[in-house]
């Protein structure tokens, strides 16, 4: 069997403030094999960003409680002291974020910031981690990449500064890839291209990515495993085909309905937003914290937390309905809404 | 560029030209005493009085005496503070004389405690934004705090009284007659009025450069550079000090020039012959034509700095351009 690149067990992000503990990762635990894409769906707020900015170690530990473990190639990266953990930032775990408009330095040439990352982590001088710069923006599709890398991140539209970000990302030939809501910030059109751009870079650089998005439509085509995140809790985990085609949570089934759809009879329909609001993190809900906006609650979800427990070998759902239940409310109800 | 530089430049005449219409105004019309019965003397005829009324000018029509004024202004040798207008009406020396003898002494003060300012401030700033919440922060804020409150003239007798008249560290004020600029800071009479001209200015800055870096390393492209593996040492100063350091470039420059157009308390309190004391004394002798000069010259400096910085800016920030 192949080692997973990367597993988490029993991830606790806790940060105290003055009105009391947030609790924005509550014990998460997953893995992920080499080459692998893994989506990560949630509302804001719901732990999936703090959850991989712990993974990097961006995560101001004088801040936040945090245990539990990360092995990342066999190293667990929360014991890891901070110099050994720069090395694997960068090298062999890389972030690109949410609003490429922000997360590129204004005041610095977009090769020179790629050169930087290079530099930083190989002994090349400046030249040779410039070309290296302009061969990855030629890589991830930026035409003219010598006079691009020579300009400023003002001068590049949102689709290229991503493009840039992801450049950057994958300068150093990383394992993992780790992008979040890389697409959010970006137009529609724009946003299918980065995702195949992504996928076409996993292939090339071999690398595992994952894809941590609000959008469950977006990770549709691009994942092979997807979690569904809810107040810092895993609440549905699977394949990409366990998810769209035979959801076992009532969230999941949320987010699966409040898809847009283009074909005639949806015109005349309204979306079907999850009613309510996500929980506060530190007065989670008790029982199922899902449970006040849950259509089909019932007393137990008021009271019991309910465990993630595995339907078979790679399905598992955080839901007290029977597994009967629950495949008859997916296709009876859910598939006919969406 | 050419064309802003244009616009901003004339921009920059209008401004001059309308400082010195109010300073006019309220040194001419609005005289506390006549300057022609001053310099006529306290026996005197009414002949006199109106002998010296028309050497100043002041027989003329209002626009006249305006313009004479005015044509001082235009910075062209020969016109430029032109010596047959702009005499102190007290010595009869030119004005353009005092300030340019006097602008050593106001460049030694200004630029000494400039770079005082910069380098107490800046790093004090730094390091209270970095170790935020240490108690190095919160003696740093302190001192901001009180340097920013104390006045100058009270922190100027106050060293003076410490450091020179009970401890003996410091040479006492002034500049003895003979002796050059140069050779007055290396006897280090300009140390205690560059210490108590900065501090002010320091703990201003060490609250803004502090308040700065804390803002810029709550950026996205902060976390960037993290997520690139890079030091955090690389990352506050090359990521986060780049952002944070190019408002106070504004400041400074501004600051700078103030000072270079007079430190008028500083050079009071500590009797430095620059041409802050020199305006100050044109003021109480209502002494017009030393005001106007001192008054112009001081916001051609403000004037040009705001110009400078502006400039400066486009090469600072990728993103400002100009046309």
């Amino acid at each position: 069997m192949t080692e997973p690149l990367i597993e988490v067990k029993d991830l606790t992000v806790h940060f105290p403030t003055d009105d009391g503990i947030v609790k924005a990762v509550d014990g998460v635990s997953f893995s992920l094999l080499p080459g692998e894409t893994l989506g990560v769906v949630g509302e804001s707020g719901s732990g999936k960003s703090v959850s991989f900015l712990t993974v990097m170690g961006l995560i101001n530990t004088q801040h936040a409680q945090i245990s539990g473990e990360i092995l990342f190639q066999g190293q667990d990266l929360l014991t890891l002291p901070p110099d050994e953990m720069r090395t694997v930032r960068g090298e062999k775990i890389s972030m690109i974020f949410q609003d490429p408009m922000s997360s590129l330095h204004p005041y610095y040439k977009v090769g020179s910031q790629i050169a930087e990352a290079v530099r930083v982590h190989q002994k090349v001088s400046k030249g040779e981690a410039h070309e290296q710069a302009v061969e990855m923006l030629r890589r991830v599709g930026i035409p003219r990449p010598d006079e691009r890398a020579d300009q400023y991140p003002h001068e590049f539209s949102g689709g290229m500064r991503q493009r840039a970000m992801i450049a950057m990302a994958l300068s150093l030939n990383p394992d993992l890839l780790i992008a979040d809501e890389p697409t959010t910030a970006l137009d529609v059109t724009v946003q299918a291209q980065i995702l195949d751009l992504l996928d076409r870079l996993k292939q090339e650089f071999n690398a595992s990515i994952v894809i941590v998005t609000h959008d469950l439509g977006v990770v549709a085509e691009h994942c092979d495993h997807i979690q569904v995140m809810y107040a810092g809790k895993i609440v549905e985990a699977g394949d990409r085909r366990d998810i769209y085609y035979g959801a076992h949570h009532p969230y999941t089934w949320g987010l699966l309905s409040s898809i847009p759809r283009l074909d005639e009879d949806a015109a005349k329909e309204r979306l079907n937003p999850i009613r309510g609001l996500p929980p506060s993190l530190i007065f989670v809900p008790p029982g199922c914290a899902f449970h006040p906006r849950c259509p089909y609650v019932f007393d137990k979800c008021r009271t019991d937390v309910p465990e993630l427990l595995p339907s078979d070998g790679h399905h598992a759902s955080r839901c007290h309905l029977s597994l009967a239940d629950k495949e008859r409310i997916f296709h009876e109800e859910v598939m006919a809404r969406t | 560029m050419g064309r802003y530089l244009i616009r901003r430049t004339l921009f920059m005449i209008l401004v001059l030209f309308i400082v010195s219409l109010i300073t006019f105004i309220i040194f001419v019309k609005l005289p506390a005493s006549d300057p022609a019965r001053r310099a006529a003397g306290k026996q005197t005829t009414p002949e006199n009085i109106a002998a010296a009324r028309h050497a100043f000018g002041l027989d003329k029509p209002v626009y006249i005496q305006y313009a004479r004024f005015a044509k001082g202004l235009i910075p062209w040798p020969g016109l430029f503070l032109n010596e047959d207008v702009y005499y102190s009406y007290t010595n009869f020396v030119p004005v353009k004389e005092e300030i340019f003898s006097r602008l050593p002494v106001t460049i030694a003060l200004a630029v000494g405690a400039a770079v005082t300012w910069l380098l107490i401030g800046i790093p004090i700033g730094i390091i209270s934004a970095v170790k935020r919440g240490s108690v190095m922060d919160r003696a740093s804020m302190v001192f901001a705090l009180i340097g920013v409150s104390a006045p100058v003239f009270w922190l100027a007798y106050l060293f003076l009284y410490i450091f020179w008249f009970k401890l003996g560290w410091a040479p006492p004020s002034g500049i003895p007659i003979g002796e050059s600029v140069i050779e007055a800071v290396l006897q280090g009479r300009f140390i205690l009025p560059w210490i108590v001209l900065s501090l002010t200015f320091a703990a201003f800055y060490a609250r803004m450069v502090r308040g700065n870096l804390i803002e810029t390393m709550n950026e996205d492209y902060i976390r960037t550079a993290r997520a690139k593996g890079l030091s955090e040492k690389r990352v506050i100063y090359r990521h986060g000090l780049r952002g944070a350091l190019t408002p106070v470039v504004t400041m400074f420059g501004l600051d700078l020039a103030t000072l270079l157009g007079g430190a008028f308390i500083t050079e009071t309190v500590f009797n430095l012959p620059g041409i802050g004391q020199f305006g100050v004394r044109a003021i109480f002798l209502n002494d017009f034509p030393s005001v106007m000069g001192v008054t112009l010259f001081g916001a051609f400096f403000i004037a040009l700095a705001n110009l400078l910085v502006d400039v400066a800016y486009a090469f600072l920030d990728p993103r400002v351009r100009y046309t």
